[in-house]
């Protein structure tokens, strides 16, 4: 069941990849690097996350990558997070908040001219830990920072 | 409908782009308030950036990003003059793009 799924995600993947290629033109199906891992953002936890957006769950904490996010989030609706990094041949991002239902917020998918360098807003359901996840030379790399939030962003 | 707002500037090859999207982001857990039912999830699924034809890269999103979306990201290659076009398509199937002149 669960090896049907991969294999499904990964012809999807494939077949992308030869849209992509062809430059149909086409503004539908719309062209994108790597296909929309939504098994990745069911996940309820983050292994399952990292494994569906980077296709593995091991990852090594690396002083190379800088995560930047406040200490203290007064409204978790609207937390500030930018990541980059210093290493070579980065080709996704992926930004994890840990206590989140979801835990996976995004993932970056880079191309050759891309910087490792991406910032947004997430959301945070409680105090947890942010978690950075870069994809570089086909491993994974993490840095983490606590973020305390006074109120829930993600509701009920 | 103008959804997108970009801001890109290029320095020493490289090319910051900083864009803001106007989007409710339902993340599909809030309930509201008056009825207690839960609103469904409306959230970007994906956003992509593209100049020249080329795409530079892909955001992945669920509702987990705050509303209104702000994304930064930077890329090499571009000279100031160039256009970068940013799409985006939500978990409905709506979406929408919009070019702007690199400073």
């Amino acid at each position: 069941m669960n090896l049907l799924r991969r294999k499904f995600v990964k012809t999807a993947t494939f077949v992308g990849a030869v849209v992509s290629v062809a430059g149909s033109g086409i503004l539908l199906p719309q062209r994108a690097l790597g296909a929309y891992a939504q098994s990745a953002f069911d996940a309820r936890d983050v292994d399952g996350a990292l494994v569906g957006s980077l296709g593995s769950a091991e990852h090594t904490p690396s002083d190379e990558i800088r995560l930047k996010a406040p200490d203290i989030a007064e409204n978790g609706a609207v937390v500030p997070v930018t990541v980059s990094s210093t290493m070579s041949n980065v080709t996704a991002i992926s930004i994890i908040a840990k206590a989140n239902p979801g835990p996976l917020t995004s993932t970056y998918v880079l191309s050759s001219a891309s910087e490792a360098f991406v910032s947004t807003r997430i959301r945070m359901a409680k105090t947890s830990d942010v978690i950075a996840v870069i994809k570089a030379n086909g491993k994974l790399y993490s840095a983490a920072k606590e973020v305390k939030v006074t109120i829930g962003g993600c509701g009920g | 409908m103008a959804s997108i707002k970009i801001r890109a500037k290029a320095k020493d090859g490289v090319t910051t782009v900083k864009t803001l999207i106007s989007h409710p982001m339902e993340s599909g857990l809030r309930k509201d308030s008056k009825t207690g039912k839960k609103i469904p999830a409306h959230h970007v699924t994906e956003v992509t950036a593209e100049h020249k034809g080329n795409l530079v890269m892909t955001a992945n999103w669920s509702g987990g990003i705050s509303k209104n979306p702000y994304l930064s990201f930077k890329f090499k290659g571009a000279a100031s003059g160039d256009m970068i076009k940013i799409s985006w398509v939500d978990n409905t199937g709506e979406g929408d793009s919009a070019e702007a002149k690199i400073k």
